[in-house]
């Protein structure tokens, strides 16, 4: 397969690292950083349920307690779910459209090593004289303008992150618009393509207006404007509105590549073609739409127009008639296939269940009058923890699982895959469900200690999480033993996978499609 | 640290609580795992509307896994299930979008009506003024006049474990807020530092109080009883600390109440024009200090560069003035509050009195009501 005139394998040493423009070997260095900040972020919020493990002040001052609630947010969504979907992305979107590479293979390497450095400014904020960030991931103003230098750290530290994302995301649409194989035209794309090319474009809408937003943090914090402070003619809420018109469409850049994977995982393991690809098409771009104009029900209590409380109110219901299609034809998949339950499909069909339950919490939140109580409670934490946790973290395990084979060209160990299934499945439900009856019964989150009544579930919780957190020790096994041998992989890996990576040999060699296939 | 013993005792209550949640909503509020039993027609609206809704959630959830389910099972190449091909039906897709459509309507309208009469503020008997701050909140009744500050009234001890918890943990203050039964109270709503949310379940009232915005929400309470709710937005370090309490009474008895109140604050102002000693201004600064400890500490050493140390400060081992200037007129982009607009002449007088003399700080001097009071003109 590969051109006599390039290079067969790549060079040896870290410089191979620093200076490849192999869409693999930065896949390969996205997925790594992620799992890195996925433990990093994990072990923050083993801090977190360690204080809240029984009333009363024990480990950590309520101040660190703030830090560690905001740091492990920044980490999780900027560190470890969005390099995840790129580094997939860039392992698989060339393999998957029959392309050579990436269209900007230099920019690519420049948005990978933008970063580390990002990461570790973020990591100093918590060491600057009064500490890290400390008023929420959401940054909201007059509170992060107290902030020390810390907060400074983590803008600078928001706008690389955020400058990676968006010459990813031109990477990405140029790629998809681009090199195409003869024949594939974008209703034959397979849909973790289409999701990622939708993604992009999200992407490309709001890492601008949170870099805007954060700018003006920043001149508000040092250079004397007034943009969020009511004492300067500013306005606090102005923050909030540009905050989550990045904010929502960011939950759909987090989940929607993982939708994409779902439509190739449950196909094969059904060994049946996914039902509706043009109707998931449509209702992955009919989210994207929606998402940009329902950003204020994240604030329904900051005292609105009754005329926009209502329009939010219905924008955001809406968001369930397309979502809903996606579970029904994911369900339509499995119906009357000839379904086999390896390590990808047992993380699918979790995703598919788990991910419905936090649809179903956030559709009662979108119902204003009734969001008045359950806003800032365990309730919203209990229910964007099973959207983002089993959509974005378990949907991206289940791609490592499901392309492993493919990257690596040998099998992972079965045995130890559903052991890590199983412990993260009941790890993670123990940690979070118990949650929703906190929120219900009114424990505010985003709080170092609480009341008496709060005990209990507050225990589960914590049990939970050392137990999802123990899990991920046998995540990191399974892939380390995989990549360093194990039972060969055939071309085809899966007997129902069907797509133009799964044509190529096992492992995928350095170079790929050097004369483009023909798409029929 | 970790009680196992504890988590035991609480399995198997947790799992009778999860039974009894799904069979009944109401019976469920002894286990904590529902919304707390309502006092208010609005509070008892949202329950019900967040029980419909609830519901229909259980029961798309249900028949839609039941399905996918039952297909996991049956549908299986271990029991020789042979793929079938299909791959779209267009009849079943515009049934499934449509019909969660009209389930959305249906739910949209009781929504919609319940929340047109939550956002009605018209029509109030009375109206409180709240203004929230780091980390604390204030009461006016325009009425009658009377105004208070409200804080935690957990001792520390019990936060750091020194000593045992008592019932109402971090839900108790030093002035509650009294209101009559059976009046349409309206809530003027605002804050003077960051971003605080005030709000009590029991009355299904909840609204963000926002430095620069004047929000308004209502309650009408129906029987009288203690009514417990915390700040619910992140606000800062003691945002876990800020508790409210509301006393719903009769409207005798509320308004014996408000006249007491009158009584005291002329009594205090008498009080202000008096001379007084250091060593009862050192007392009574001690307690009011409990403000300042907040930030500067119990014991006056602060947060290291975060909140400044009163113990051996420049300012409060300095001259009297530059003192009393920090603490009346604060210092502006901080969170140092100007305690002009907060505390009284007495009140301020003491304090300044005490961290003069307190921490090892022993300047010797005190400071008398009257030349704050001379400080205000």
């Amino acid at each position: 397969m590969a051109d006599a005139h390039h290079h067969d394998g790549p060079p040896a040493g870290f410089t191979r690292w620093l200076y490849t423009t192999n869409h693999k070997d930065i896949g390969t260095l996205y997925l790594w950083f992620a799992l890195t900040m996925f433990i990093f972020g994990g072990l923050m919020a083993l801090v977190i349920r360690s204080e809240l493990w029984q009333p009363g002040m024990q480990i950590v001052t309520p101040q660190f307690f703030n830090q560690m609630t905001t740091v492990h947010a920044l980490v999780m969504i900027f560190g470890g779910v969005m390099p995840a979907f790129v580094g997939l992305a860039n392992w698989l979107l060339p393999m998957m459209i029959g392309a050579p590479d990436m269209a900007l293979p230099r920019m690519n390497n420049w948005s990978f090593w933008l970063l580390p450095p990002a990461a570790t400014l973020l990591t100093l904020s918590l060491f600057m004289p009064g500490g890290g960030p400390a008023g929420g991931w959401t940054l909201y103003p007059p509170l992060s303008v107290q902030g020390g230098m810390g907060v400074d750290f983590t803008i600078l530290s928001i706008h690389m992150l955020g400058i990676s994302s968006i010459l990813g995301s031109i990477n990405i649409i140029a790629t998809i618009l681009n090199m195409r194989a003869p024949g594939m035209t974008l209703m034959k794309m397979p849909l973790f393509v289409w999701t990622w090319f939708i993604t992009a474009f999200l992407l490309l809408a709001v890492m601008p207006v949170l870099a805007g937003a954060v700018t003006m943090l920043l001149t508000d914090r040092h250079f004397g404007t007034h943009f969020f402070d009511p004492s300067g003619g500013g306005d606090p809420v102005l923050f909030q509105h540009v905050f989550w018109f990045f904010g929502h469409p960011e939950v759909y850049i987090l989940v929607l590549p993982a939708f994409g994977v779902l439509s190739h995982v449950i196909p094969t393991f059904a060994r049946k073609p996914l039902f509706g690809y043009t109707s998931m098409v449509f209702a992955t771009a009919t989210i994207a739409f929606l998402s940009f104009i329902v950003w204020a029900h994240h604030m329904y209590t900051v005292g609105m127009p009754m005329a926009g409380e209502l329009f939010f109110m219905y924008a955001t219901m809406l968001i369930a008639v397309p979502t809903g299609v996606k579970v029904f034809n994911w369900v339509s998949t499995m119906w009357r296939g000839s379904m086999t339950f390896e390590t990808p499909m047992l993380y699918a069909i979790a995703v598919v269940f788990l991910f419905t339950m936090g649809g179903l919490s956030g559709l009662m939140l979108s119902i204003t009058p009734a969001d008045f109580q359950y806003h800032d409670t365990y309730f919203v934490v209990a229910h964007f923890h099973y959207v983002i946790f089993p959509a974005s973290v378990m949907g991206a395990m289940c791609a490592v699982y499901f392309w492993l084979p493919k990257w690596t060209g040998n099998m992972y160990d079965e045995k130890l895959g559903k052991l890590h299934f199983w412990l993260t499945v009941i790890g993670f439900n123990l940690t979070f469900f118990p949650q929703h009856f906190l929120g219900l019964a009114g424990m505010p989150r985003r709080i170092p200690d609480y009341a008496l009544q709060f005990t209990e579930f507050n225990q589960w919780s914590t049990a939970g999480a050392f137990l999802l957190a123990a899990s991920q020790l046998v995540f990191i096994w399974v892939v380390v033993k995989c990549v360093r041998g194990g039972e060969k992989a055939t071309d085809q890996v899966w007997e129902g996978a069907e797509g133009l990576e799964w044509t190529i040999p096992s492992p995928a060699p350095y170079h790929t499609f050097a004369t483009p296939p023909t798409v029929k | 640290m970790f009680d196992t013993r504890r988590l035991v005792c609480a399995l198997p209550r947790a799992l009778a609580g999860l039974g009894l949640f799904l069979v009944s909503g109401v019976a469920a509020a002894d286990y904590a795992l529902n919304f707390q039993r309502p006092v208010t027609e609005i509070a008892a609206d949202l329950y019900d509307l967040h029980m419909l809704i609830f519901w229909v959630c259980v029961v798309i959830f249900v028949v839609v896994f039941t399905i996918m389910f039952y297909a996991v099972f049956s549908h299986r190449k271990s029991r020789g299930a042979k793929a079938a091909s299909f791959h779209e039906s267009t009849t079943l897709e515009v049934i499934w979008t449509v019909i969660p459509f009209v389930i959305l309507i249906g739910m949209a309208i009781p929504s919609t009506r319940t929340l047109l009469k939550m956002e009605d503020t018209t029509g109030a008997d009375m109206t409180v003024n709240i203004t929230a701050y780091q980390w604390k909140w204030e009461y006016e009744y325009p009425d009658s006049g009377v105004h208070f500050f409200s804080t935690l009234a957990t001792p520390r001890a019990q936060i750091l474990n020194q000593e045992e918890k008592g019932e109402h943990y971090l839900l108790e203050v030093d002035n509650e807020l009294v209101l009559p039964v059976g009046r349409k109270i309206r809530f003027s709503l605002t804050a003077n530092d960051v971003i605080h949310a005030w709000w009590v379940p029991q009355l299904g009232v909840k609204k963000d109080a926002i430095p620069g915005f004047i929000n308004e929400m209502w309650t009408r309470i129906d029987e009288p009883g203690v009514y417990r709710g915390q700040c619910a937005e992140l606000c800062g370090k003691d945002h876990g600390f800020m508790p409210i309490v509301v006393r719903a009474v009769a409207p005798a008895e509320f308004d014996a109440w408000v006249a007491a109140q009158k009584g005291v604050a002329s009594a205090e102002a008498a009080q202000a024009d008096k001379t007084w000693s250091r060593e009862e201004l050192i007392a009574r600064g001690e307690k009011v200090y409990a403000q300042c400890a907040a930030c500067h500490g119990p014991t006056g050493q602060g947060v290291p560069n975060v909140f400044p140390a009163i113990a051996g400060s420049a300012i409060a081992t300095g001259p009297v003035d530059g003192h009393l200037d920090r603490v009346m007129n604060g210092k502006p982009g901080t969170a140092m509050q100007a305690f002009a607009e907060q505390l009284n002449d007495i009140d301020i007088a003491a304090v300044v009195t005490f961290q003069r003399n307190a921490f090892g700080n022993s300047v010797g001097d005190s400071v008398q009501p009257s030349d704050v009071k001379a400080r205000r003109q």
